[in-house]
């Protein structure tokens, strides 16, 4: 009897999996797809891809497409593209060098002074659009133009500029510091964020679920909300303890996750946030609902300029140096970072969260292939091929969702 | 037992989380005209997707036979090689492209590898004969008007040499005469042997025609009734339709208690830009507190142009003369946000098009407009929301299995009760409803009716355009009538009738 039950019990859980499964298939494939990935790059590489030296490698590569990536995901949504990021990031990582290196100004008035800088970019492409009503498309197709001009007009005298800086240089290299005095030859203060996440993650996954079931709306079993959360928990472990026996957590990592929250409570919590999914999913309707499209818009622009001047720094502060060549290809990165995590190709719907894991798809695949050797023209055929397999499988569960 | 064209056998098709249709069996007599009536999300629109094919094989469970075969399709283009077309409710005509290119696109006539125009405009204009349509075929359907589009879609059809020609809501956006004339149409196709199965809520234009009327409520067939030996009723195709009967269509107000006059609007005058032309001239009119007041008009008078002008949309439109004034004071809206901030609501009469964002849930598109009142700080209280909601969910009855549900998957009578409830929640003084029943059956107008009223009564000031005459007439306390984008006349309710109204609108 008693076992029968639990035969019964069991089967329910993997009935409900199955559906889980079937709905949220979008989702897993792309967890699933990066797992693979990793795993089949610490395979091929004997193992040099998973080590905590790489991994923090791979953080710091990723900060400037991730704050890309973030931001173009609020354009796609509002059915807009941003083409000249790239060249944005690069002529504001060279005002960034001058501004250090020429005007000797402090690293946090430089930082400042160069997301004022995207600001002003993300003004004048966003008036374009909103105002003038000239197509995204093709004000920052004009916009690749003139930034990548500036960018070696800033350059030109004195070609790439090496910086000096230990600050500025850390944004992209450095690690946080550990608790003063303590030397237990691993990184304890990285422990102690860690274990501050879990219990974040475990306590917010409860009230979520409480505050659903209080409205009566559908929660997964216990089992499996269990189960989800310990997968979470094992998950910010393991990563968690690999930076520990490193150095910590890259300063990087700070930047980007601050940027996230920021982003992901605005879009889920705040009306702007509605607002932009509103206006992606259909535009006449938000503007008859009283929403400005183009208030909206133009933020949106801003909000991209200003985060593509923040990946600048961050690009920058990675190399120690400003440099003509900044800048070439990182919009391919972020939209496709974008689209790989789930954004619609036909806008109103997208995530930040899923985004960063657009995000580490496209890095890994970069990283991994780079320690494998792979020549660098099929690395671009590789990511090529994934972006085009993601975008075409969310199109078509899109589609049966109906 | 006679020759039946079509039967469709036990047909069940679920959608998440809603049957759609459960068990319908339907059978079409060859040569008959067969009106399909149900309410809003009775499945009738689903039940011709899965007969066209837009539901292929497999995503439904029961049987189609076709002149005696089963069928499985698997795509519209399947049905349409057996003379099976289906003219849907959202007309898919290509605006920018002549009438001749639109009635053979898809199946061009060929000359070896390239596309034979002389032979395709010869056709055409034998087809807009049949249709009695008297437009040069090369003229761009954008310059139609709607009437004109769906005989268009009917020589569409009629080109693909047709047996079976499924017409959903044909005339739900039609005016009188271009109703009749359609009507007249069906009837003559149905003289060249084409069946025909058409989906309506005009009750009156079902009893006209049908040879044979199918009831559908709640996914299932509640009744087949013959038509051609006996005149079926209103109020027996209503009874079938609700399950109950409906003593009035309109009903009465409790109390009527008008007030000053608290929203007016003075020579407005308007350009269309995109027309090159002035659209409205002069046009004065207005509201007082607690009244219903009509607004009639054909077609193209510029009823819809007006609310839109009014309601700030000025993109869109020019305006060169006017004011506004609400409780004495001059208003300027400079878009919608400035107009619902002083108090003025407009529920468009194309709700997919630019009324609700159909990929979000209800409760998204229930709080848009008011989530200033939502949030505290930077924060949407998004439990207030919820409740909220909820409460309208119940309040107005939308039929929903929750209120997480995407907008896109209602019916729609549901989807016009969330975009009332979305304007009900931010409580404007004047709401302005741009056909608020189109496309919509019996029960759910009824019900729509019943809430203006409840409206009114506590104080709200209403603005009703329409092109049904009786709604109009049985519903307002004052009415405007339209033509030609100028005001031909002001009414009483007691005063007016269908022929006063009517002469109005025709007066240009």
């Amino acid at each position: 009897m008693e076992q029968q039950k639990q035969v019964v019990a069991k089967s329910n859980v993997f009935k409900e999996l199955g559906t889980l499964l079937k709905q949220n298939i979008r989702d897993y494939v792309m967890y699933i797809a990066l797992v693979i990935i990793m795993a089949f790059f610490t395979y091929k590489t004997n193992g040099a891809f998973i080590t905590a030296r790489n991994l923090s490698n791979l953080i710091n590569q990723s900060g400037y497409v991730a704050v890309l990536a973030i931001g173009m995901t609020l354009i796609l949504i509002l059915k807009h593209i941003d083409l000249s990021v790239g060249f944005v990031a690069g002529f504001s990582g060279a005002v960034a060098a001058i501004v250090l290196t020429q005007l000797k100004l402090n690293v946090w008035v430089t930082v400042i002074v160069v997301l004022l800088v995207g600001l002003v970019i993300g003004l004048y492409q966003g008036l374009l659009v909103t105002r003038v009503g000239v197509p995204a498309f093709v004000t920052t197709l004009a916009g690749m133009f003139i930034f990548r001009g500036l960018l070696s007009l800033t350059l030109q005298k004195t070609g790439t500029i090496i910086i000096p800086d230990a600050t500025f240089n850390a944004f992209s290299n450095g690690f946080i510091p550990d608790i003063p005095g303590l030397n237990l030859g691993i990184h304890f203060l990285t422990l102690l964020i860690g274990a501050v996440a879990i219990v974040l993650v475990i306590i917010s996954q409860i009230k979520n679920r409480k505050n659903k079931l209080k409205y009566n709306f559908k929660v997964v079993s216990m089992p499996i909300f269990i189960f989800t959360i310990l997968f979470a928990s094992v998950i910010i472990t393991m990563i968690i303890v690999l930076l520990a026996k490193y150095s910590g957590i890259p300063w990087t990592a700070v930047i980007v996750a601050v940027v996230l929250l920021i982003y992901n409570f605005m879009l889920n919590k705040t009306r702007l946030g509605r607002y932009i999914y509103g206006i992606g999913g259909n535009d006449q309707a938000a503007e008859l609902s009283g929403i400005d499209v183009k208030q909206v818009t133009l933020f949106a622009f801003c909000s991209m300029s200003v985060l593509a001047a923040l990946a600048g720094i961050l690009y920058t502060s990675r190399l120690q140096s400003a440099a003509p060549a900044a800048g070439v290809g990182f919009e391919l990165d972020a939209i496709a970072s974008s689209f790989i995590g789930g954004t619609a190709v036909s806008g109103g719907i997208g995530k930040v969260t899923n985004t960063i894991i657009g995000v580490l798809v496209i890095m890994s695949l970069t990283n991994g292939m780079n320690l494998m050797g792979v020549d660098i023209s099929y690395q671009y055929i590789v990511k090529g091929a994934i972006f085009i397999i993601a975008v075409a499988f969310d199109v078509r569960t899109r589609k049966k969702g109906r | 037992m006679s020759d039946c064209i079509l039967e469709m056998r036990n047909i069940t098709k679920v959608f998440p989380g809603v049957k759609a249709l459960n068990d319908v069996n339907f059978k079409v007599e060859r040569g008959e005209i067969h009106c399909l009536v149900g309410e809003n999300g009775a499945g009738k629109s689903t039940l011709m997707k899965v007969l066209s094919g837009v539901y292929h094989h497999g995503t439904y469970t029961g049987d189609i036979v076709y002149n005696s075969e089963i069928q499985q399709f698997q795509s519209i283009k399947d049905s349409e090689t057996k003379g099976i077309v289906i003219v849907a409710q959202e007309l898919a005509l290509i605006p920018e492209l002549s009438i001749y290119e639109n009635i053979y696109f898809g199946h061009e006539i060929m000359n070896g590898k390239t596309i034979n125009w002389n032979e395709t405009i010869v056709k055409s204009t034998e087809l807009l004969k049949k249709v009695r349509l008297d437009v040069d075929p090369s003229t761009k359907v954008k310059d139609l008007g709607v009437g004109k589009r769906q005989l268009i879609e009917i020589a569409k059809a009629l080109s693909k040499d047709v047996k079976l020609l499924i017409l959903d809501e044909p005339t739900a956006a039609l005016n009188e005469d271009d109703s009749q004339n359609l009507l007249e149409i069906i009837k003559e196709l149905k003289e060249n042997g084409v069946t025909c199965i058409m989906i309506s809520h005009k009750l009156k234009e079902i009893i006209a025609i049908a040879d044979t009327i199918t009831v559908l409520r709640d996914g299932a067939t509640i009744c087949s009734m013959d038509a051609k030996k006996q005149v079926i009723s209103e109020a027996e195709i209503i009874k079938n339709m609700v399950g109950r009967e409906i003593d009035s269509i309109y009903p009465k107000r409790q109390k009527r208690e008008i007030g000053d006059v608290c929203f007016e609007i003075k020579d407005w005058t308007v350009d269309d830009p995109a027309k090159g032309r002035e659209i409205l001239h002069n046009v004065c009119m207005n509201v007082k507190k607690g009244e219903i007041v009509g607004l009639q008009g054909l077609m193209g008078a510029g009823r819809t142009e007006l609310a839109l002008s009014v309601f700030g949309n000025s993109p869109k439109y020019k305006i060169k003369n006017g004011t506004i004034t609400m409780n004495g004071k001059t208003k300027d809206f400079k878009n919608p946000k400035d107009a619902i901030k002083a108090g003025v609501a407009y529920v468009t009469e194309d709700r997919k098009g630019n009324g609700l964002v159909l990929i979000q849930d209800i409760k998204y598109n229930i709080s848009i407009s008011g989530l200033d009142m939502l949030t505290k700080g930077l924060v949407i209280n998004q439990n207030e929301e919820i409740k909220i909601a909820n409460q309208f969910k119940d309040s107005i009855n939308i039929k929903a299995p929750s209120i997480t549900q995407k907008v896109g998957n209602l019916s729609g009578g549901n989807q016009q009760k969330v975009q009332l409830a979305k304007w009900m929640f931010i409580n404007p003084q004047v709401l302005i409803l741009d056909e608020p029943t189109r496309g919509i059956d019996v029960g759910a107008k009824f019900e729509i009716y019943t809430l203006m009223n409840r409206l009114v009564e506590q104080g709200m000031s209403i603005i009703m355009i329409s092109s049904e005459l009786p709604e109009i007439l049985g519903m307002s306390d004052r009415l405007y009538v339209m033509s030609e984008g100028t005001i031909t006349g002001e009414l009483m309710a007691e005063d007016a009738n269908e022929q006063n109204v009517m002469a109005m609108a025709i007066k240009s």
